[in-house]
């Protein structure tokens, strides 16, 4: 009987020795002085972009932009294929890994995507091009630091920069002009204020903040907005990116027992834990909920649903006239190159035309919050100017700190577990910062 | 080792191949070779796309990979991980609970709705019957979207209990740390119901009449009737439905993931949500490797378990 554990000692030795995946060299940078900024001289050149543009207005805006610069380099054709998001993001992994990858993608931020593709060498550095074309100039320091990968892809926010976004995104505050007049009070201009109109709402019966919760990350904007009274910004962006700081941190608890009163007084749903994300602008465009916490996202489909009714606000500073409080946002999906791309010069010149002011026009006009400024357009809406301005704001005071749940791969499941949990009012704010922290500085140790 | 060897089993039960016969000389009916060469292209697709996928898959979880760089020899490390991960461990123990759920209870409330229509045949059976088998056809989209609004705060299910003052209960079932998983479950038993209804029907129709007339002779009640006469004379359908039933529990993915995508917290967590979730969202390929073959292991073991103690075969 000795053969078979012979025959299945030689298979594992075989099989250990051929692991899956390969190591690819990481791309390398070539000087700025060798990128060809001139298009035409590239002769014809189709070029692959995967996006994940796919609703309305989102849609309108690469197909107007594609034709844009069809129209401008003629010899260059762009291939476009668009998925949704979650299909481009799963798929991603795969299409980099084969051997005629498209050129140009959204890769989204965080160690699930971007930095795994640059810890495989997938993603071409554009530091070479920003020199040439001022990428970095463009945006925001949060911006450009949220496309940022260490050249080994173990630390995101710092390091070399592997994407440009053409929109951003701030969280902040959605009410409801009609229930603000029915409670005779005024857009809060103080943290203290905003508190004192929740209680104001639940005495008379309103639903304070609508909130809905089954998917785990949306207590995350909440959490984010009161991170913004009780931590300094700099700190929390430390935090996400693992460079100093716990999630046990009494900051972070304060902010967390912050949204635990929350849930117990009442200014959330009872049923918070229950309610679909996607719901929250048909609930609240219904007069469930005075406020809604949320981001640019929810702007279209509220102004479509409540007209002039809706206003959006940045979350206000904790006495009024002190400085703005951070607030969770950043870059939309970045455009990134691939590393085995024939084209990156021409790839790069598709980038810089992207995210030029008069590209940041045309994501204005179909609607969407410009990530950089536009040349001329402003939006036509009175909640679709306020979100602009907001974003606007955040940028120019540099207050925009990045989703908490970039800090691990899994932080979004554990993080919105654990606020799942304290919500429901079965873990303290301690415990469930705990559970956080555990995940945290496991995979900081691993990394 | 002799061609004999390579035979079929149904040979050595004919005694009528007299040895010493040529292979040409056997009886009509009796397997040949050549029926490998029938079976060839259906066993090349199974090969191809099932069993390829399955030692790939059982190679893939013997490496800590993330799906793009050189992944590193784990041995068995992904399993105990699997099963020292507290996360991980509990996802196991809800596929137990749902177990019940989604193949237990079906088949008693399929058993009772039978034994019921075998003794009296109600008006509108076909009516009846596609209606409890319909779950089985709808896409299970429809029913996870058409369920959440059952579950929601201003579902039925609340709406229910309110109106006969119990206000008190309602909550939102699927965000709630206890009771989102039996929620979960009882989607399941609506569904399962249907296919073990339908099975054991087709069963109870192969029950000769008789004996259900020498049991009510004999003065049977009717639990008695459905303990003497239909529940041995349906081992069989029980197998399948237990067999069917037990898979579907098991590899229970798109209801959890449309409904509660694992949560509130960890409550809903399934093995076969985190196979998805752990190659896809946090790009631990190994990891989700191991924990789809555990399930396939489990799943081989519950159904040949089953065959044996239902059906009776040693």
């Amino acid at each position: 009987m000795r053969k078979p554990i012979v025959t299945i000692a030689a298979m594992l030795i075989a099989v250990s020795a051929c692991a899956p995946g390969s190591n690819n060299p990481k791309p390398t940078q070539k000087p700025p002085s060798a990128v060809q900024t001139d298009v035409a001289k590239a002769g014809p050149v189709t070029l692959t972009v995967w996006d994940q543009e796919v609703l309305g207005g989102q849609n309108e805006q690469m197909q107007k932009l594609n034709a844009a610069f069809h129209a401008k380099y003629p010899n260059v054709t762009i291939k476009r294929v668009s998925r949704s998001f979650s299909d481009l993001e799963k798929t991603l992994r795969l299409a980099l890994s084969g051997d005629n990858p498209p050129d140009v993608v959204e890769a989204n931020q965080g160690y699930g995507i971007m930095a795994a593709l640059v810890k495989a060498g997938a993603l071409v550095p554009l530091d070479p091009y920003d020199k040439v074309y001022g990428f970095r100039k463009r945006f925001p320091a949060g911006v450009s630091q949220l496309n940022s990968v260490t050249g080994d892809g173990k630390t995101i926010g710092s390091g070399n920069l592997y994407g440009v976004s053409m929109t951003g995104e701030a969280v902040g505050i959605y009410y409801n002009t009609d229930k603000l007049a029915k409670l005779g009070i005024q857009p809060p201009t103080s943290f203290g204020q905003f508190e004192q109109d929740l209680a104001l709402a639940k005495s008379k019966g309103e639903t304070p903040i609508y909130f809905a919760n089954l998917e785990k990350f949306p207590a995350i904007h909440e959490l984010g907005v009161l991170l913004g009274q009780t931590a300094d910004k700099g700190a929390l962006r430390n935090l996400v990116f693992g460079q100093g700081g716990a999630w046990t941190d009494p900051p972070v608890v304060q902010a967390v027992q912050k949204l635990a009163d929350w849930a117990k007084n009442g200014y959330l749903p009872r049923t918070a834990n229950a309610g679909k994300y996607n719901d929250s602008p048909s609930a609240f465009a219904k007069g469930d909920g005075v406020f809604l916490i949320g981001g640019p996202w929810f702007a279209a489909d509220l102004q479509k649903k409540m007209g002039d009714k809706v206003r959006f606000m940045l979350p206000p500073p904790p006495q009024a006239g002190q400085a703005q409080p951070s607030t969770l946002g950043g870059p939309g999906l970045p455009l990134a190159i691939t590393a085995k791309s024939k084209h990156p010069d021409v790839a790069a010149a598709y980038l810089n035309f992207m995210t030029s002011p008069q590209a940041m026009d045309v994501v204005v006009q179909t609607g969407g919050l410009p990530s950089a400024k536009p040349a001329s357009a402003t939006p036509s809406t009175p909640v679709g100017r306020d979100v602009f301005q907001a974003y606007r704001t955040a940028s120019d005071k540099d207050l925009l700190v990045p989703y908490l749940d970039y800090a691990t791969t899994t932080f979004l499941d554990t993080l919105g577990g654990a606020l799942q949990e304290v919500i429901a009012g079965r873990k303290t704010p301690q415990q469930g910062m705990a559970v956080a922290q555990k995940d945290y500085s496991g995979f900081l140790a691993k990394k | 080792m002799s061609a004999r060897q390579y035979s079929l089993p149904g040979r050595e039960k004919s005694g009528r191949s007299a040895p010493g016969r040529k292979e040409r000389a056997r009886p009509p009916g009796e397997p040949r070779r050549i029926g490998y060469l029938y079976v060839l292209p259906a066993f090349v697709v199974y090969a191809l796309f099932l069993l390829w996928p399955l030692v790939h898959g059982a190679y893939l979880s013997l490496f800590h990979w993330d799906g793009l760089t050189l992944g590193t020899w784990a041995g068995l490390g992904n399993y105990t991980h699997a099963f020292a991960d507290p996360s991980l461990r509990g996802s196991f123990w809800h596929a137990f609970v749902l177990l019940f759920f989604y193949a237990v209870l079906p088949c008693c409330i399929a058993f009772v709705l039978v034994s019921v229509m075998s003794r009296s045949r109600p008006r509108g059976m076909t009516f009846f019957r596609t209606v409890l088998f319909l779950p089985q056809v709808v896409a299970m989209v429809a029913v996870a979207v058409a369920w959440q609004w059952i579950y929601s705060d201003h579902g039925p299910v609340n709406g229910t209990l309110r109106f006969f003052g119990l206000g008190g209960l309602t909550r939102g079932w699927l965000g709630d740390f206890g009771w989102a998983l039996p929620s979960v479950g009882l989607i399941g038993t609506w569904v399962e119901i249907g296919l073990a209804m339908v099975l054991f029907l087709a069963g109870v129709q192969k029950i000769p009449v008789e004996l259900y007339e020498a049991a009510r002779i004999d003065g049977a009640g009717a639990v008695r009737e459905f303990f003497a006469v239909t529940l041995p004379g349906l081992r069989r359908e029980l197998a399948v439905a237990l067999t069917l039933t037990t898979v579907a529990a098991l590899r229970n993915f798109d209801l959890i993931y449309l409904t509660t995508s694992g949560g509130p917290g960890d409550a809903t967590k399934v093995p076969a949500y985190e196979v998805y979730n752990r190659a896809f969202n946090t790009g631990e390929v190994g990891l989700a490797c191991a924990i789809g073959i555990t399930i396939a292991i489990i799943v081989f073991v519950l159904t040949a378990g089953i065959t044996r103690v239902v059906e009776g075969r040693p």
